[in-house]
């Protein structure tokens, strides 16, 4: 343990202040071992639960390379939308596939069967690099959210930037701060003892600072999703990541 | 004469406590203590058996980042042959509000024991296993664990 | 767990369940107390006899997970079975084939 720490010390002081570095590397080796065994982490139930969910229901039309292999979408999310002309996380573009092309309603945020679906999506992805699209259409939800990012709230009147990007590596009571990279959502938090979404994530936060949480699935915390998804670039998804 | 003073029993004790939970008088909150895996070991076992300390190995990670998920591992020094096996294995909790966390019976098939599970820890304290083998003996070991404080509490 | 195993080898059995195993300590957002709900029980059944079983209590974490180990004696079928609180069962079939 002591030579860990050693290590994870030395590690910490010779990376550079802009690498990009995951949420994965501020775990205790226990917990990256829960993440790291497909059959161990319990996100995989999840997962698995929206493999089936997805065979009945996606698979008429996304079958391997025809109308979309799905493989790799998910590091290119969120995105904007021409149809829906707005900006789409996977959630969102998972309850529009259900709108057009199965007329059924859209799932809520948060419930069991699009937590499944989102988490098995992007789980496909597992591996690939985040790559989003921040210009054109994009370019505005990209400024709204790092505004959301760099600007101090709640009672605490702290920013995401003053924990994720001035102090990262730094304890904070038990808990080592990471960068606050979103590459392991949907994820199982120890905390929740369960599957949540990014914006669940971010109702934490806000709530952790004593500000008003957003609703899961707003404007707002979805262009604080792109933007988090730019400052990750090139870093690998790890759905179902397993955090704290 | 002296007059004795009455003793406060334990039972007595847990007794008054739960009436006062009732009553509403304090909260509800009954963190356990070593003494309660103790009777909680006698009460799963049954009352005056000696437990020898030995043959189990209890390990947990020496500092847990969240007590809602705790990696487990138990394992037992036994042949598992027909002359000498362990029947069953249960864990124990010193600190937590119930002291019993699970209990593990192993059958004629079953392999060396060698378990491993994730418990809930209500805050830094040992965890106590007792291995009963079928010659009726009680072996016992334990590990300890620090449970830290999460950086965001809501 | 493997599709096959050697006669007598020892293997390693993982098993996880999807369950909330509410305590019965935790409050909802206005302070009311959330009501027990756990999985009280896990049998594991290899060529109809018990091989190993186990009885959870609160204290075990929320979706269930445990490894043993069993000692491979012929093919068979490997009974899984989860009951909780209530008496709803969940059951999954597993077959090994020895050599």
């Amino acid at each position: 343990m002591r030579a860990a720490c050693i290590a994870f010390l030395l590690w910490a002081s010779l990376a550079s202040a802009d690498e990009v570095i995951s949420g994965y590397e501020f775990l205790t080796p226990e917990t990256q071992a829960l993440q790291d065994d497909d059959f161990a982490n319990p996100g995989m139930l999840w997962v698995e639960e929206g493999g089936s969910l997805f065979a009945q229901q996606c698979a008429d039309c996304h079958t391997q390379g025809s109308n979309g292999n799905l493989e790799g979408v998910a590091a290119r999310y969120p995105a904007f939308d021409q149809d829906a002309q707005t900006l789409l996380n996977i959630e969102g573009r998972i309850n529009r596939c259900r709108e057009i092309h199965l007329q059924a309603e859209p799932l809520a945020y948060e419930s069991k069967a699009l937590l499944a679906l989102s988490a098995y999506v992007a789980n496909l992805s597992k591996g690939h690099a985040i790559d989003v699209d921040i210009d054109g259409a994009a370019q505005r939800y990209f400024t709204e959210g790092r505004d959301y990012f760099f600007r101090r709230k709640g009672q605490f009147n702290l920013a995401c930037s003053q924990c994720h990007d001035d102090h990262w590596g730094r304890m904070l009571r038990g808990d080592r701060i990471s960068q606050g990279h979103p590459n392991a959502f949907p994820g199982y938090r120890l905390e929740w003892q369960a599957m949540g979404s990014l914006h669940r994530r971010f109702q934490d936060c806000d709530a952790g600072i004593r500000a008003q949480p957003l609703a899961l699935g707003s404007r707002r915390y979805r262009s604080l999703e792109l933007y988090l998804a730019w400052r990750a670039r090139g870093l690998i998804i790890e759905v179902p990541g397993v955090r704290r | 004469m002296k007059r004795k003073h009455p003793t406060l029993s334990r039972r007595t004790a847990v007794r008054g406590a739960v009436a006062a939970c009732l009553s509403g008088l304090v909260p509800i909150s009954v963190w356990g203590s070593p003494e309660d895996a103790d009777l909680a070991i006698a009460e799963h076992f049954g009352a005056d058996k000696p437990v020898s300390n030995g043959r189990v190995t209890v390990k947990l990670p020496p500092i847990s980042e969240n007590g809602y998920s705790v990696p487990l591992e138990v394992l037992v020094k036994s042949p598992m042959n027909d002359t000498e096996r362990v029947v069953q294995v249960a864990v124990f909790a010193e600190e937590n509000p119930l002291a019993k966390i699970a209990s593990y019976n192993f059958g004629k098939h079953s392999g060396p024991v060698h378990i491993q599970t994730r418990i809930r820890m209500g805050g830094s304290q040992r965890i106590r296993a007792v291995a009963e083998l079928n010659d009726g003996s009680l072996w016992s070991g334990y590990a300890f664990s620090v449970v830290t404080l999460a950086a965001c509490v809501l | 767990m493997p599709e096959t195993a050697a006669i007598g080898e020892v293997f390693e059995v993982k098993v996880m369940i999807q369950h909330d195993m509410e305590s019965g300590y935790r409050r909802g957002q206005y302070g009311e107390r959330i009501p027990r709900n756990i999985i009280q029980h896990f049998r594991c059944r290899y060529l109809g006899e018990q091989v190993f079983a186990s009885e959870f209590f609160p204290g075990v974490a929320a979706n269930p997970y445990l490894s043993f180990l069993v000692r491979a004696q012929r093919s068979g079928e490997f009974v899984f079975e989860w009951e909780d609180q209530h008496g709803k069962v969940w059951r999954r079939t597993v077959g090994l084939a020895v050599q």
